[in-house]
């Protein structure tokens, strides 16, 4: 994990400083002003050196500044747009684990009825509708023409149903998909019988052994998933107009503010790898015998 | 529980037949291979017959669509924007003129080599490494698959953009962004078979009667673990197409005077509440595309699965 992380920061670092040019080249610009200009912000250091000193202040939690925006910092950006991203991704999140959960479990147990076809139907446009198409479309008919929920902005929690919707239809999908398949397995199994001949209740059947079963190969693809949520984020709150992390991210590839897209690439990069990190860790909880292989190892 | 009407039945009710020796053995259908009987399940399965008529339609409409019509897609005209689909423009117009049906084709056709370019690139690079890796195992499977690892961890999207940042928006550029680090799922994937099938009987004939290490690989262990990385093909092109309309969106697609689904997407949203149509027409294209592939895909993994088979 440390491995990935740096080698993320070091070759975003190289590549950022291999643009030819620098951010002061104009032609109102006297040499004397851009030689002061490059003192400030230590770009005449030998590169190595800039190096170093980026390294010493990302671990001290120091992101760098923005060369467009004067006095704004990339931790500025994510102190104000993290936070909202934040909720909208976990929004996202939760409508499709809990939709995605259902529909999927309903359409395992409905195997070929017009339940389970419903249930694919859903989680086929989820997987062939990219995210952001979708958000303008729900825009365009939800918003505009029925007038049910506000287009953009972020205001309260009705301006988060639509992009949160959008963002998570993907991930709900998968799940569907996922879970119904994990549902129609586990229920063919011999311990599924063996706990019918033993007499235990559908009730409990279905809740201790097939449900708790079934989640495991769901919770391997988390990972993955929180990732497409995250990544997601930069468009839709490009469309809908959120005032998050991942619209400032985008504004600043748009801007070409390169000490920024530098900065929020990195926090993206650690975001993402921690993320897997943690779904690791549940993995290893919700799967006994993950931990018994780890423990012998 | 027919037991009395069994004690009806005597001796003579029955024929024997007349057959020689052997004959009861003979295969009397035609013996059918695997990749025929890869067909065969495959046209059986009616979504996938859909996907891959849905990807026929699309081939042809881009390839073949523009003979239909004699405007050129990038023929801009300040007189004809944002013109409603009609007997002229049969998709209409964009805020620059151009014709939509034309643009289309050509939208479509970018947009699908990018995708077919973008698996091709990811089979090659993936299945070399994967399979290298794989065969000799031990100390080099060790390190060939801690950088796997390292590559996996790192999101695709994040290199993507960066790498676009820097060397700027380009057609091959777009390409390069998305296999730069999608090959690392190949290679999983292959190293995973080859690992299985090294161990089977035929490889070690092979050895044994002096076939070289590149031999191995190329003519025993790809061949048997294609199904595997076809249907893995079949789902880096779309996946390689939305990431290219996903980059378009926030600028960084392929760059004028060329055109994606994902740029007409783009374009057309700017103006979606006023000209819906400049929206939904590229995103139809998109969804379909999706779909084709995803149909084709799924259908393909259940045919190559003899697991599955029932």
């Amino acid at each position: 994990m440390l491995a990935a992380l740096w080698i993320i920061v070091t070759a975003t670092f190289f590549l950022m400083h291999s643009i030819p040019g620098d951010p002061f080249l104009g032609d109102k610009v006297t040499e004397a002003i851009r030689q002061n200009m490059l003192r400030k912000y230590g770009l005449d250091k030998p590169l190595w050196e800039q190096y170093v000193i980026y390294l010493g202040n990302l671990l001290r939690g120091d992101f760098g500044t923005s060369l467009k925006m004067l006095h704004r910092s990339v931790n500025d950006m994510i102190r104000d747009g993290f936070p909202v991203s934040a909720l909208l991704g976990l929004e996202a999140l939760a409508y499709a684990v809990t939709i995605g959960l259902v529909l999927g479990t309903l359409a395992g147990f409905r195997h070929n009825t017009w339940l389970d076809y419903l249930a694919m139907f859903v989680a086929l446009i989820g997987i062939s509708v990219p995210g952001f198409i979708m958000g303008g479309l729900m825009q365009y008919v939800i918003g505009l023409k029925l007038g049910w929920l506000p287009i953009a902005r972020w205001e309260g929690f009705r301006y988060t149903i639509m992009p949160a919707a959008a963002l998570g239809l993907g991930t709900l999908a998968v799940m569907a998909r996922m879970m119904r398949t994990s549902v129609l397995e586990v229920t063919n199994q011999d311990y599924i019988k063996t706990a019918k001949a033993k007499g235990l209740s559908q009730r409990e059947i279905v809740f201790r052994h097939i449900l708790r079963n079934a989640i495991l190969p769901i919770v391997t693809i988390l990972g993955p998933l929180t990732a497409g949520i995250v990544t997601g984020s930069f468009v839709i709150e490009l469309i809908f107009g959120i005032p998050g992390l991942g619209k400032y991210y985008v504004q600043s590839i748009f801007n070409r503010d390169y000490t920024l897209i530098l900065g929020t690439t990195i926090f993206y990069a650690v975001l993402l790898v921690f993320l897997n990190f943690l779904v690791d860790v549940a993995y290893g909880i919700v799967d006994p015998r993950i931990r018994l292989m780890r423990s012998r190892e | 529980m027919r037991l009395a009407s069994a004690q009806e039945i005597t001796r003579d009710m029955f024929e024997p037949l007349q057959l020689g020796a052997g004959e009861g053995e003979a295969i009397t259908r035609p013996p059918i291979s695997y990749w025929r009987e890869v067909v065969r399940r495959f046209r059986r399965n009616r979504l996938a017959v859909v996907g891959l008529v849905i990807l026929i339609a699309l081939l042809v409409f881009a390839f073949a669509g523009p003979l239909f019509t004699h405007w050129d897609p990038r023929e801009q005209s300040l007189f004809d924007t944002n013109k409603p689909p009609s007997g002229e423009h049969w998709f209409g117009t964009d805020n620059l003129g151009r014709d939509m049906f034309a643009r289309l084709c050509y939208g479509t056709k970018v947009s699908l080599f990018v995708g077919v370019m973008a698996a091709l690139i990811d089979l090659v690079v993936g299945v070399i490494y994967g399979g290298i890796s794989g065969y000799f195992g031990g100390a080099v499977d060790d390190v060939m698959m801690r950088v796997v690892d390292i590559l996996y961890g790192i999101p695709y999207i994040i290199v993507a953009i960066l790498l676009l940042v820097v060397i700027g928006p380009g057609l091959w550029s777009v390409i390069l962004a998305m296999t730069i680090t999608g090959w690392v799922g190949m290679a999983r994937l292959v190293r995973g078979q080859v690992l299985q099938l090294k161990e089977q009987e035929y490889v070690l004939a092979a050895r044994a009667l002096g076939a070289s290490h590149l031999g191995i690989i190329l003519r025993h262990l790809i061949p048997n673990a294609m199904g595997v990385i076809i249907v893995q093909m079949t789902f880096t092109i779309p996946g390689a197409i939305f990431g290219e309309a996903f980059l378009s969106f926030i600028g960084l697609g392929v760059p004028l005077p060329l055109a994606s689904l994902g740029t007409m997407a783009n374009d057309g949203y700017q103006y979606l509440r006023i000209y819906p149509y400049q929206l939904i027409i590229p995103a139809i294209a998109i969804i379909m595309t999706m779909l084709g592939f995803n149909f084709v895909g799924d259908g393909l993994r259940d045919a190559l699965d003899p697991k599955l088979r029932r």
